[in-house]
């Protein structure tokens, strides 16, 4: 019997796919009763706490912990000679351990850890370890530390304070620049922002009686963490649970193994008893591996109607003290940039330098959001130099369908076009944009993104995705998924399916995830996967069950299984809609007929995707999405304040299979975009010894309700072939075009650029400043002088 | 803070309180917050720790029906006053208030980590209010509530059709609803 005999189900099947849903698990978190990991209490539970470096860099001389120890209460304390293998998310770069060995790498890196019977005395205890430290050199600018061969900061680096180098050349690069009509150049600075999920880090480790080692932990890539646990603490992974509770929020921030996982698990293996540890908020800055600042050096050449010619990106990526997914996010910030625009040649030159700070890693549009500012605003500049609507220019440069990038990846589907087409609609582009007086602006920018990668983190032909599905006498199905719902719906998004295919309503519907003793291997939540792969993965195994039970109705029946449907709870004869009956009968008739009704579901990406060249895999995924943003911003010329008004958000996920979900992605995105371009800079003061200026959640300016603008999600549908009901990604595309669209905003209201984020007021209003003392030298003709010019700020 | 001290430390104090309409006595630690209290010593685990500090407003309780944040109330100042917690928010509307229907249909909740909170200033909002709320007065009265998943837009959907709800004049999805 062959799963594929039948047409690929229209949505009408159970009416699911497409509609409006609540979520599967929302309202017990409205009520208060869901369990977070630091919801978990264990009897004869302690509580850890990490001793953390109060240097950027120091070889560590001795950790005297024997007074601590010496404390009632307290339990056990370990250092990093008791967890020495190194270990990194990337299989190529292990260059971390649990705890610090002979160095800490940056102001926060964790020394020892203690456990204890309550908090409070684990934090006296820290103040007991006593650590001797020879204090080193530190080295904050990344490209201060590529040049110092004499003070390599990670010791696990075989390339000195060189993290990552990529050099990739397609086509004629030098001659094609040479022959354009216009080459733009800019240089651009991103600063580095961190994810600030409201829900800090969180773990908890018990070891069974049998044996095994259960770890709770607040992670978005359960499996990642497994092998990572087994790796070292030196046990095999079978004798390994990891279980994520439901999480609050991490955008990129729980995508790796962190310290305190493997320290509660140490813990809980020499005590004996369970062990939990909660980051304080600080300690969530300091953890980071947030996005990396970068420094772009950017040439791209125009024909004279506004035709992308070719790109020439020079990079320095500033990755902190550990790799994390440096090696991915040094290609990302190359790889991605080749769509949606159709260009003939394209260099990239990336390098990504260790410095003394908390490490980098990816957060949501993982590489790919700075260098898509970069090039945003370069072609703002030469539709703005060339004479040109911004929007035409987008519209003249779009790779199309079916489509093959400069470095040789295949697009399928492509709402590219639509989504500009539905900004300019939606935002009266073409009208306001002539209208709006000096302060006042409008800017658009567009953006592709991956709908997961094309291969796992570690090189394995097994599928990439699995589910698996129980049907059971009561009319219920069971979801088992490996994958994390870390609040983006992913629960939900398996239970339309399943629902949509099974003709169930999603109560009836339990989905189990993220256990690694219930649940297939999924890799995790990152690169918006999930919904392609872990969606295909469950609609196949529905599929199979949704043949067995019409199979089993239909023999009742003494009809051809296909003119029985099932829908709203019920398998309905199709010619004869008068006779149905309930799901739960028919479920039991159909294990009467096969025996327990389980199916499994499984994804593999198609290997035809991407070219074969070193690194052609990599930014290589089986469909992309698009987006195209309009910001509109009110400019105060004499504060530099930059106030966003509207951001039009017109995203391409291929099939909405779950409306306001799909919509609230696009919202959060456009907000997190948003919110890099005006206010957050996650930084370390070199003047105060590297320490974060404000690891809080007050100084860390996060936008509010009152600061964040309105926005408008548009959905636009291009079903791809590669995805469930054509479905693509719709959780992290859609933040990319929010902070050119926003700089590009800035340029329409009062003519100028800004090519450095975050466009806080002292940066706008020098810009502005700069630009009126230019203006009044005769260099510069005011900006819109029609209307209302700016005359007035010289 | 993750866990309280024992609370046969000698220096603690019995606190009488109210907690969702029931009578709490309990032994807190002097300097024990709220939120420490609730979470870690009575398993009232829906007002969450986001910061700690007073930042984020995910601790969002009310004290005699005042919002308040529980991080920064020291448990003994709970003496003798009427805590209400998100737990207790359905009580007096069958289990599910309005503003918890209305936020599960705008699927305003993503992670739900904050949602307690913002539950919990929203019901004062509405009950100081007693009439739909216009969008701006959402914002102004959730200010204090960072949510770092929605972009707020669907919160403040919610909140408004809540309202709305509230005083008869119901979205249609949730006339929808009550329909069926």
């Amino acid at each position: 019997m062959s799963e594929h005999d039948e047409p690929m189900p229209t949505h009408e099947t159970g009416g699911h796919v497409g509609g409006v849903h609540r979520k599967v698990d929302a309202m017990e978190r409205m009520r208060g009763v869901t369990r977070y990991t630091d919801d978990l209490k264990l009897p004869r539970m302690l509580h850890a706490k990490i001793k953390r470096s109060p240097h950027p860099h120091a070889k560590i001389l001795s950790i005297d912990a024997s007074a601590a120890l010496a404390m009632p209460g307290v339990h056990a304390v370990i250092t990093g000679r008791d967890l020495p293998t190194p270990y990194g998310i990337i299989p190529w770069t292990p260059d971390e351990t649990a705890l610090c060995v002979e160095k800490a790498l940056y102001v926060g890196d964790g020394i020892a850890c203690v456990a204890a019977d309550d908090e409070d005395t684990a934090i006296e205890a820290l103040e007991k370890i006593d650590v001797k430290y020879e204090v080193l050199e530190p080295l904050y600018d990344p490209e201060q530390a590529l040049e110092r061969r004499d003070n390599q900061i990670n010791p696990y680096s075989r390339k000195g304070n060189l993290s990552k180098k990529v050099l990739l050349e397609f086509g004629d690069i030098d001659g094609t620049l040479e022959q354009s009509d216009l080459v733009v150049e800019g240089d651009y600075f991103f600063e580095g922002t961190t994810h600030a999920a409201i829900e800090p880090h969180c773990a908890v480790a018990h070891v069974e009686p049998s044996g095994v080692l259960t770890v709770w932990s607040a992670t978005q890539v359960s499996h990642y963490l497994h092998r990572e646990l087994a790796k070292v603490l030196d046990m095999p992974a079978n004798r390994i649970r990891v279980i994520q509770p439901p999480l609050g929020g991490a955008f990129g921030g729980k995508s790796e193994p962190f310290d305190l996982e493997f320290c509660v698990a140490k813990l809980a293996l020499m005590t004996g008893r369970p062990v939990k540890l909660l980051y304080t908020r600080e300690e969530v800055f300091y953890s980071h591996r947030g996005r990396h600042p970068m420094k772009m050096k950017y040439r791209t050449g125009f024909t004279k109607d506004g035709k992308i010619t070719a790109v020439d990106a020079f990079t320095i990526l500033d990755g902190g003290a550990y790799s994390s997914f440096g090696l991915v996010t040094t290609y990302y910030s190359g790889q991605l940039l080749c769509a949606p625009y159709g260009f003939d040649a394209y260099r990239f030159h990336s390098r990504r330098a260790y410095t003394n700070k908390p490490a980098c890693g990816p957060k949501r549009g993982h590489g790919s959001v700075q260098p898509r500012f970069a090039i945003e605003c370069q072609i703002d500049k030469a539709a703005e130099q060339l004479g040109l609507d911004p929007i035409d220019m987008r519209l003249h440069n779009d790779i199309g369908p079916n489509a093959q990038t400069v470095n040789e990846f295949r697009v399928g589907s492509n709402g590219f076009s639509e989504c500009l087409r539905r900004v300019r609609a939606s935002s009266s582009w073409d009208a306001k944009r002539k209208e709006l007086p000096y302060g006042r602006g409008l800017g658009v920018a567009g953006s592709t993104y991956i709908s997961g990668t094309n291969y796992p983190i570690y090189p394995n032909d097994m599928p990439q995705a699995a589910v698996q599905i129980t049907l059971d006498r009561s009319g219920r199905a069971r979801v088992f998924s490996g994958a994390n719902d870390i609040g983006q719906g992913s629960n939900t998004m398996l239970a339309v399916i399943a629902g949509n295919e099974l003709g169930l309503p999603l109560e009836h519907i339990r989905v189990l995830s993220a256990d690694t003793d219930l649940c297939p291997v999924d890799l995790g939540a990152y690169s918006s996967r999930i919904t392609l792969m872990v969606g295909n993965a469950c609609l196949e195994a529905a599929q199979k069950l949704r043949r067995q039970v019409t199979t089993a109705v239909g023999k009742r029946w003494d009809v051809p299984r296909k003119r029985v449907t099932l829908a709203d709870g019920q398998a309905i004869d199709r010619e004869d809609p008068e006779r149905n009956v309930p799901l739960a009968e028919a479920f039991q008739w159909a294990e009467a007929d096969e025996g327990l009704l389980s199916a499994t579901g499984s994804y593999n990406t198609p290997k035809d995707r991407h070219g074969d060249y070193r690194g052609g895999t990599i930014g290589a995924s089986p469909a992309y999405s698009f987006t195209a943003h309009v910001a509109e911003v009110d400019v105060d010329r004499s504060t530099g304040i930059v106030d966003v008004k509207t951001i039009w958000v017109a995203h391409d996920c291929g099939r909405a299979l779950s409306r306001k979900i799909v919509e609230g992605q696009m919202e959060g995105s456009a907000y997190m975009g948003f919110a890099e371009a005006i206010m957050e800079q996650h930084i370390v003061d070199p003047g105060h010894n590297g320490v974060h200026p404000g690891p809080s959640l007050l100084d860390y300016r996060l936008p509010t309700f009152l600061d964040t603008p309105d926005l408008e999600a548009l959905i636009v549908e291009s079903p791809d072939a590669q995805g469930p009901y054509g479905a693509k990604e719709a959780g992290e595309g859609p933040l990319h075009p929010s902070i050119p669209a926003i700089a590009n905003a800035i340029y329409d209201a009062v003519g100028v650029r800004m090519d450095s984020l975050p466009f806080t007021p002292p940066r706008v209003l020098a810009a502005i400043e700069a630009r009126a003392a230019r203006e009044k030298a005769g260099e510069l003709e005011p900006h819109k002088p029609t209307l209302g010019g700016a005359q007035e700020t010289a | 803070m993750s866990g309280p001290s024992p609370a046969s430390a000698p220096d603690a104090i019995l606190l009488r309180t109210s907690i969702n309409g029931d009578a709490v006595s309990v032994a807190v630690e002097p300097h024990h917050t709220l939120l420490e209290v609730l979470r870690y010593q009575l398993d009232l685990i829906g007002s969450k720790q986001g910061c700690d500090k007073g930042d984020c407003g995910a601790c969002t309780v009310q004290i005699d029906g005042k919002p308040a944040l529980a991080c920064l109330t020291l448990a003994v100042h709970a003496e003798g006053r009427a805590v209400t917690t998100v737990e207790g928010l359905g009580d007096a509307h069958g289990g599910c208030h309005p503003l918890q229907d209305a936020f599960d249909r705008h699927d305003a909740a993503q992670c739900g980590f904050c949602t307690p909170g913002i539950l919990m200033s929203a019901d004062s909002l509405l009950r100081r209010n007693p009439r739909p709320v216009s969008r701006d007065e959402v914002r102004e009265a959730l200010a204090g509530n960072l949510c770092r998943c929605t972009g707020y837009t669907k919160i403040l959907d919610a909140v408004v059709d809540a309202s709305e709800v509230m005083h008869g004049h119901g979205s249609d999805d949730a006339k929808k609803e009550v329909a069926q």
